[in-house]
């Protein structure tokens, strides 16, 4: 059991209406790339599960460490962060400073109890509108097994 | 606060899958939603009408644009708002169509995501603040740092436009490489025909300073408004005064090898490095002058009658400003000493492409003769080796260098024009004669001038009874060849330059695995660089012959007279800012910079009573990234357009 103990626990309230659950994933999404390239999916009219919400920013790196605890302190059942692939950073270094930075926070998730998946990081450039609706389709996957986040349940 | 909300149907394209007066009724709900409403097309002059009047009834004063993606419309309705009054900055889009209607297939599903994401640009919208776009100056001079001809086409350019250009060569002359060739591919041109005049028109141009023998020692700045230190390395003769005459050198006792000659020719102690030089001006080589090295001598002096010769100057460093900054620094020839078994520098015949050049050059060291370095004979049975350095990703470097396919023919072609007798035989991977009229110089390489074209890799090269052994394989017949050579040319591939990192970390400017300068985009921004009012071109880019590297030059031009022409230009508001009361002065945003945007600088502090650093972002430099922004442990620095406060309360709309 994990330090906050109750990953496993079900919140009413996320249950869709034919009793599985809908994950609410919070997407911090690069302008140049991965924003791109899931306006891409849209014109390309690839299909995929509408769970994601995308924040845009600049850049991957814009995103900052507690933007992702805040979300799952609020109650999102996980986050995404995606952005250019490494060395195709519009800004050139702006991922390479997110992958180091994110690869310590999800060891400081993991660590605090909080279930891995719950935070991911995929990098998707302008043209892959495709990887961009299979990211989504595994992300929503991964985190419906994960099952409904209830940090914020237990805050109250 | 008044948030007005629109809610597109995108023709059918959004309302066919995402109920848009849904969305527009739970909008009204939101806090600080004063008006919501839809529309068949929010982009078109009546969509935009609507917002604008909505704006002015009912008292708007940010505004929510529930549609497409605002990669396509953000700009739209930004000027929409600015027409209606308001700023320009207070407007979000909620992209339901890319992210959603036209990815989502269930209608109650797309309406509910569609509220959610107007829900999260209501949010941070309401954070927004009104943001005015600043305006850089523009300093109205251009600087091209190298003098080959890149760069010489680039100031010709740019001049032409009646703008000021100055010129940094590192060498005594401009003229580069090409300076150095006897005829180029693929027209058989005399090289010094076509750029000797475009050298004196560098001179004699009223629009354009040339500093030679000087390099750009430091650049700080951005777009508009850089400033750069040029060292002016002390020449040892009055630029001025000199008339070129020639007497310094004639009298001269000191010989040393020739750099221009590639080692093939000697140079006095005091030189022009080739005839044509410009300036025609000698410079005094202080390593090899006995002036310098022992107090004697002091020949040239005493011959120069107008007294040119000056052995006290310094090093000069002089500071200007440049509003764009062209780089034309080109290229070096690979170092084959990592081929042992090509026997170069063991053995004497086994010469570069360059040495060719040199020899063939009839002002050059052999007065025009193809010979054997060793004897000094001429050259009947001459070997080229294709691929020296080019697409060896083990030994060389990864990429075809472009040129040398092309170069090997010429000087196949070259050796035969200058004496036929002599045979090439060219060992070669792939012959790449992708250029206009290339192939059929190639062709002809072989079917008029006799090259025998020979696909294989050589495996050594070895010295025998006076003759070099040139050993491979000839993969189309199968079978080991062995030639009798007098000559072996190796076409050594083209590589950055030795200083090339030092020159991109000045400029901020990126740079390869390779070392070669990174344009902006490779394909729709090829002269640009990720740091704006900085253009590249030539072989400093990546390697190319002469009609690319003058295309470049002249597409740089371009881009830089494209600022010239503007007094001042306009800059986006979306940079970061320091709050100097929060800012600790860490360093930490400073060193996260990729742009080198951020400086510290030295505040008074009244409440402190003392003088403490904080960061301050160079508003010209910074892109926006907002990688200082995760990096700043006090939230003291904060990219506008996408700050904390607004990100957060997207974070708690959801
Ligand atoms: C053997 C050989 C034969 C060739 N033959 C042909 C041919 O026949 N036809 C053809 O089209 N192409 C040919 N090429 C290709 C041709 O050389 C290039 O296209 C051309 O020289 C590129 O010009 P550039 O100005 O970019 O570079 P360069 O010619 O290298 O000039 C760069 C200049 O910048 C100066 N510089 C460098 N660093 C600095 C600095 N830090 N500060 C100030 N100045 C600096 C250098 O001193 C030099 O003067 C040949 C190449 C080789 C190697
Ligand atoms: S801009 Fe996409 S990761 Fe930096």
């Amino acid at each position: 059991m994990s330090a906050l103990g109750t990953d496993s626990m079900k919140d009413d309230k996320k249950m869709a209406a034919d009793g599985g659950f809908e994950p609410n994933i919070v997407g911090f999404l690069c302008n140049w790339c991965s924003y791109a390239g899931a306006d891409l999916a849209g014109t390309s009219r690839m299909q995929y599960p509408p769970n994601v919400k995308i924040i845009r920013v600049p850049c991957s790196g814009r995103v900052n460490p507690l933007f992702i605890l805040k979300c799952l302190m609020d109650g999102a059942d996980g986050v995404l962060i995606s952005g250019c692939h490494i060395g195709d950073c519009h800004y050139s270094e702006g991922n390479y400073y997110a992958r180091r930075r994110f690869a310590v926070l999800k060891n400081f998730l993991e660590y605090i109890g909080i279930d891995p998946r719950r935070f991911q990081m995929s990098w998707v450039s302008a043209a892959e509108g495709d990887k961009w609706a299979k990211v989504v389709k595994e992300v929503v996957e991964d985190i419906r097994n994960a099952g409904p986040n209830t940090i914020s349940a237990e805050k109250k | 606060m008044k948030i007005g909300v629109f809610v597109c149907h995108c023709g059918t394209n959004i309302s066919h899958t995402v109920d848009v007066e849904e969305v527009a009724k739970a909008a009204a709900k939101l806090p600080n939603v004063h008006f919501a409403t839809t529309y068949k097309y929010m982009c078109s002059s009546p969509g935009q009408a609507l917002i604008a009047d909505s704006i002015k009834e009912k008292g708007l004063d940010r505004i929510v644009v529930s549609a497409c993606s605002p990669s396509l419309h953000e700009k739209t309705f930004r000027k929409c708002l600015e027409e209606a009054g308001i700023n320009p900055y207070l407007v979000e889009m909620a992209n339901i169509r890319e992210h959603c209607s036209w990815v989502h297939s269930d209608r109650a599903q797309a309406t509910k995501k569609a509220i959610e994401l107007v829900k999260l640009s209501v949010a941070k919208v309401s954070r927004s603040k009104p943001l005015s776009k600043s305006f850089i100056p523009i300093e109205k001079r251009v600087l091209v740092i190298g003098g080959g001809i890149s760069g010489i086409q680039a100031a010709l350019d740019v001049s032409f436009a009646k703008f000021p250009v100055v010129m940094v060569e590192k060498e005594p002359s401009i003229g580069g490489k090409m300076a150095k060739f006897d005829k180029t591919f693929p027209t058989l041109d005399c090289a010094a025909c076509i750029l000797t005049p475009k050298m004196v028109g560098v001179a004699q141009n009223k629009y354009v300073t040339m500093h030679t023998f000087s390099e750009v020692v430091e650049v700080s700045g951005h777009v508009g408004d850089f400033t750069v230190k040029i060292k002016k390395k002390a020449r040892s003769v009055d630029l001025k005064k000199c008339t070129g005459c020639g007497a310094c050198y004639a009298k001269c006792p000191v010989k040393v090898t020739s750099e221009f000659d590639e080692g093939l020719g000697k140079r006095k102690a005091i030189y022009v490095p080739f005839p044509q030089a410009v300036p025609n001006v000698p410079v005094i080589d202080r390593n090899a002058c006995l002036w310098f090295t022992k107090k004697t001598c002091g020949l040239c002096k005493k011959v120069c009658a107008i007294g040119a010769i000056d052995y006290d100057q310094e090093d000069e460093i002089i500071e200007e400003k440049f509003g764009a900054i062209i780089v034309a620094t080109g290229f070096k020839q690979f170092d084959h000493s990592v081929y042992g078994e090509y026997g170069y520098g063991k053995f004497k015949d086994v010469v570069t492409g360059m040495h060719f050049e040199r020899m063939a050059n009839s002002s050059g060291p052999t007065g025009g003769k193809i010979v054997r370095p060793s004897d000094g004979k001429e050259a009947l049975d001459v070997v080229f080796i294709q691929c020296v350095g080019s697409r060896d990703e083990q030994k060389g470097v990864p990429y075809c260098s472009r040129v040398c396919c092309m170069y090997t023919a010429k000087h196949a072609t070259l050796l035969r024009e200058h004496n036929k007798n002599a045979q090439a035989y060219v060992f070669y991977i792939d012959v790449r004669a992708a250029g206009k009229n290339y192939e059929e110089f190639v062709k002809k390489a072989q079917d008029e001038y006799g090259a025998v074209y020979l696909r294989g890799r050589v495996s050594r090269v070895f010295e025998k009874g006076g003759k070099l052994i040139v050993r491979g394989a000839d993969t189309l017949s199968g079978s080991q060849i062995e030639i009798k050579a007098d000559l072996v040319v190796l076409a050594n591939g083209l590589i950055a330059q030795d200083d090339a990192t030092t020159i991109a970390q000045m400029l901020h400017i990126q740079y390869d695995k390779n070392r070669l300068f990174t344009e902006a985009h490779p394909k729709l921004a090829p002269v640009e660089t990720i740091t704006s009012g900085i253009f590249l071109t030539g072989a400093c880019q990546s390697p190319k012959d002469i009609p690319d590297t003058v295309a470049t030059a002249s597409a740089a031009s371009v881009k830089a007279l494209g600022l010239m022409v503007h007094d001042k230009l306009e800059k986006d508001p979306l940079v970061a800012r320091t709050n100097n009361d929060l800012c600790s002065g860490c360093k930490a945003c400073y060193l996260a910079c990729p742009y080198s945007a951020i400086e510290m600088v030295e505040i008074e502090d009244r409440k402190l009573k003392r003088k403490r650093m904080v960061s301050r972002v160079i508003e010209g430099v910074c892109a926006g990234c907002g990688n200082c922004t995760a990096v700043c442990r006090m939230g003291a620095i904060d990219v506008e357009g996408f700050t904390n406060r607004q990100i957060m309360r997207q974070i708690e709309a959801l």
